[in-house]
């Protein structure tokens, strides 16, 4: 095939499918996010890539201050913490002041986070320059791993693995063992009675809100150690974390592992063998393709229609 | 006037509304703007064809599409390609290594042209296919979703991936396609030269009564029986289908005249720009077109004109003057209207129009549709809390 050995064969998926790894925890992380906004509330939050900026951000910033003070070693586990904070403050706020007065149109939703992160790219672009950026990354983050000697594995793509199976696990205790879990999924159920037994609904929106724009901030932290940080890297990934969501069916969690799985595996080892265009054009073609086909997605919950 | 003419033009209200419209776009303009600038309005008003197209889809039919970018791309191209073709006769190519083909083709070592630029170097057969093909695609993806079901926002989100995966083909296969740059160097259309004054004159006129055709159409459309369904599916699809008519059919027709509607754009937008590129096939031109119809007023064929020539000139204005500030202004609008004035440039003149005391009935007919639909809405919102049907919808929403 393609002129390779089985070996090679072999050798090319365990390093792209690791490559693949990396992009899988960024579209987890920007999916887990999107999929408790658009999965619990509805609500199409196309500002979400920006929030992942401003976690990258905050990183690469971070990453300046730790660099002049030399704390460079363990700088990036603040970093993680105040990208989550910044981006869980902002979305807060936005909830606040924009968001909340849209719950009854969804669609007008989509297009006013469009506008709001029009402006945020351009707050971006005007604080930080349109020139790309880069965190210094810890020494210990840097090297990379040989279990053989054709295998090379950057132990940066194993860190942000690990981050982001911490943080799916931490969105399913969040979601299904605590009161707050509760509460959100019992607004969505039924926002009415919810309030009815003393739910406050409008405090759990904006905190669900605020939750998933936090959660696109570290998904921001841990995009700093695989590439570097523009005004619109966050535009890159935007659709594809809808993909992701509405492939794996918007209210399961399952699913939304599986597909960011999925997609960024396919689109990994396809871009290997053809043009990377080809590989991004073949894998959201299949997506497309099966949405039509199943337009719940793949894990739906059964629902009555 | 007679009875059918009048309902057409929707009265006389409708008919001033249209008469202003006409007066601006074929008066107004032409003697007010020199040819450069004259070119770019007739370069804007070939996004009104979208944003037309929008008005019928999303302001009347309540179906959201991110992916109007497609059928303006797909026209665009389909007249690039007719143009490019004539542009590359084996006598001005002779330099290529294979005369007779575009230049981009020979950059790209491709030998021989690719069998579907054939139809493309026959014009009557190229407008065919800026007709049809476009119609088809949108027959494909609307039949593939709303028979069904999805729609709203899921399907917002298919038709804005099937924009990426198109600007993303069209720069990847450029030997085919002319890659990012697109397809350039456009001079004439069966020998005529669209590049010189008269002809841009020529083109714009044409490109004004085009779009006058399709603002008459919608109409038609909409104030038809089928346009009073449109309202009611957008309203309450169910109680729609549970009448007795079969909804998904209604829903495709319109998405098809939508996307021919603003395929006609896109050829014209070549022939008037002379080039066509992957950056008005994509997502961001495809949500901007949204925001032209948004701005205009989401129900008002006329408000879609307006709000398409407002925000441009504003882009023009401010990506000249303040390129920095553009962005934060155009983000700050999408935030505005969306929030405060959902109807947009037609809304707000609907409003007040009647206290410049300039009609002597109050409302006009974009006003009236507006403010009927808003009291529907309310009376079933009401009905709906009565009987405690409002959170059931929520929740599967």
């Amino acid at each position: 095939m393609f002129g390779y050995s089985m070996a090679d064969i072999g050798n090319i998926m365990v390093m792209q499918g690791f490559s693949g790894l990396s992009m899988f925890t960024v579209l987890l992380l920007m999916a887990l996010g999107l999929a408790i906004i658009f999965g619990q509330m509805g609500v199409i939050n196309m500002a979400h890539g920006e929030f992942m900026t401003i976690g990258a951000y905050t990183t690469v910033m971070l990453s300046k201050v730790a660099t002049t003070y030399g704390f460079v070693n363990y700088y990036f586990v603040f970093a993680i913490i105040l990208a989550f904070i910044l981006a869980f403050a902002l979305g807060y706020f936005i909830e606040f002041i924009m968001i909340r007065h849209l719950y009854k149109r969804p669609l007008d939703t989509l297009l006013a986070t469009w506008g709001l992160s029009l402006v945020m790219q351009q707050s971006f672009r005007s604080t930080f320059g349109a020139k790309e950026v880069s965190a210094e990354l810890p020494e210990w983050m840097l090297g990379s791993f040989k279990p053989t000697p054709d295998i090379d594995i950057p132990i940066n793509g194993v860190f942000v693995m690990v981050l982001a199976l911490v943080v799916t696990a931490g969105v399913y205790m969040f979601m299904y063992r605590s009161r707050w879990g509760l509460r959100v999924r019992a607004t969505v159920q039924n926002r009415v009675m919810a309030g009815a037994v003393g739910i406050n609904t409008q405090k759990v929106d904006r905190v669900t809100f605020a939750l998933g724009c936090g959660i696109a901030g570290i998904a921001g932290a841990a995009f700093t150690t695989i590439a570097s940080t523009g005004p619109t890297t966050g535009t890159l990934y935007i659709v594809d974390s809808f993909m992701v969501v509405v492939f794996g069916g918007a209210a399961s969690l399952m699913g939304t592992i599986a597909s960011a799985f999925g997609i960024a595996q396919a689109q990994s080892i396809l871009q290997f063998f053809m043009t990377s265009s080809m590989g991004k054009v073949s894998t959201l073609l299949v997506i497309v393709g099966i949405l039509m086909m199943k337009p719940e997605g793949l894990f739906a919950s059964k629902l009555r229609k | 006037m007679n009875a059918s003419l009048s309902k057409l033009v929707g009265g006389k209200e409708g008919l001033v509304g249209l008469a202003v419209l006409a007066a601006i776009i074929f008066v107004v303009m032409p003697l007010g703007l020199d040819i450069f600038r004259l070119n770019l309005v007739g370069k804007y008003l070939t996004y009104a064809f979208v944003a037309v197209s929008l008005v019928l889809l999303w302001g009347n039919g309540g179906i959201l599409s991110l992916g109007q970018g497609i059928f303006f791309g797909l026209g665009g191209y389909g007249m690039a390609m007719f143009m490019k073709l004539e542009a590359s006769d084996p006598i001005t190519t002779k330099i290529q290594t294979t005369p007779g083909i575009p230049d981009f083709m020979d950059w790209n070592q491709i030998t021989s042209l690719p069998w579907f630029w054939e139809p493309f170097k026959s014009l009557p057969l190229t407008i065919l296919i800026i007709l049809t093909i476009p119609a088809l695609f949108a027959y494909l993806i609307g039949f593939a979703m709303f028979k069904r079901r999805v729609g709203g926002v899921y399907f917002a989100i298919i038709t804005q991936a099937i924009a990426l995966i198109l600007s993303i083909l069209i720069v990847g296969q450029q030997g085919f396609t002319g890659g990012v740059n697109g397809i350039t160097d456009l001079k004439t259309v069966w020998g005529w030269d669209t590049r010189n004054d008269s002809a841009k004159y020529i083109l714009y006129y044409l490109n004004g009564f085009l779009l006058f055709g399709a603002i008459l159409l919608s109409k038609y459309v909409l104030n038809s029986k089928f346009g009073m369904l449109l309202l009611a599916m957008r309203d309450k699809e169910e109680r729609v289908r549970f009448s007795g008519y079969d909804v998904s059919n209604f829903k495709i027709f319109i998405f098809c005249l939508a996307a021919m509607i603003s395929a006609v754009g896109g050829a014209m937008f070549t022939l008037q720009v002379g080039f066509m590129s992957p950056s008005f096939v994509g997502i961001v031109p495809s949500i901007e077109m949204v925001i032209f119809c948004a701005v205009g007023g989401r129900a008002s064929l006329i408000g879609a004109v307006y709000g398409t020539l407002f925000v441009n000139f504003g882009k023009t204005f401010f990506s000249e003057s303040y390129p920095e500030l553009w962005l934060f202004i155009m983000g700050g609008l999408f935030i505005a209207v969306v929030m405060f004035f959902p109807d947009g440039l037609a809304g707000v003149w609907a409003k007040y129009s009647h206290k410049l005391n300039f009609f002597k009935k109050k409302s006009s007919v974009t006003a009236s549709t507006v403010v009927v639909d808003a009291t529907k809405k309310d009376v079933s919102k009401n009905i709906a809390n009565d009987i405690g049907v409002t959170n059931i919808e929520g929740a599967k929403a």
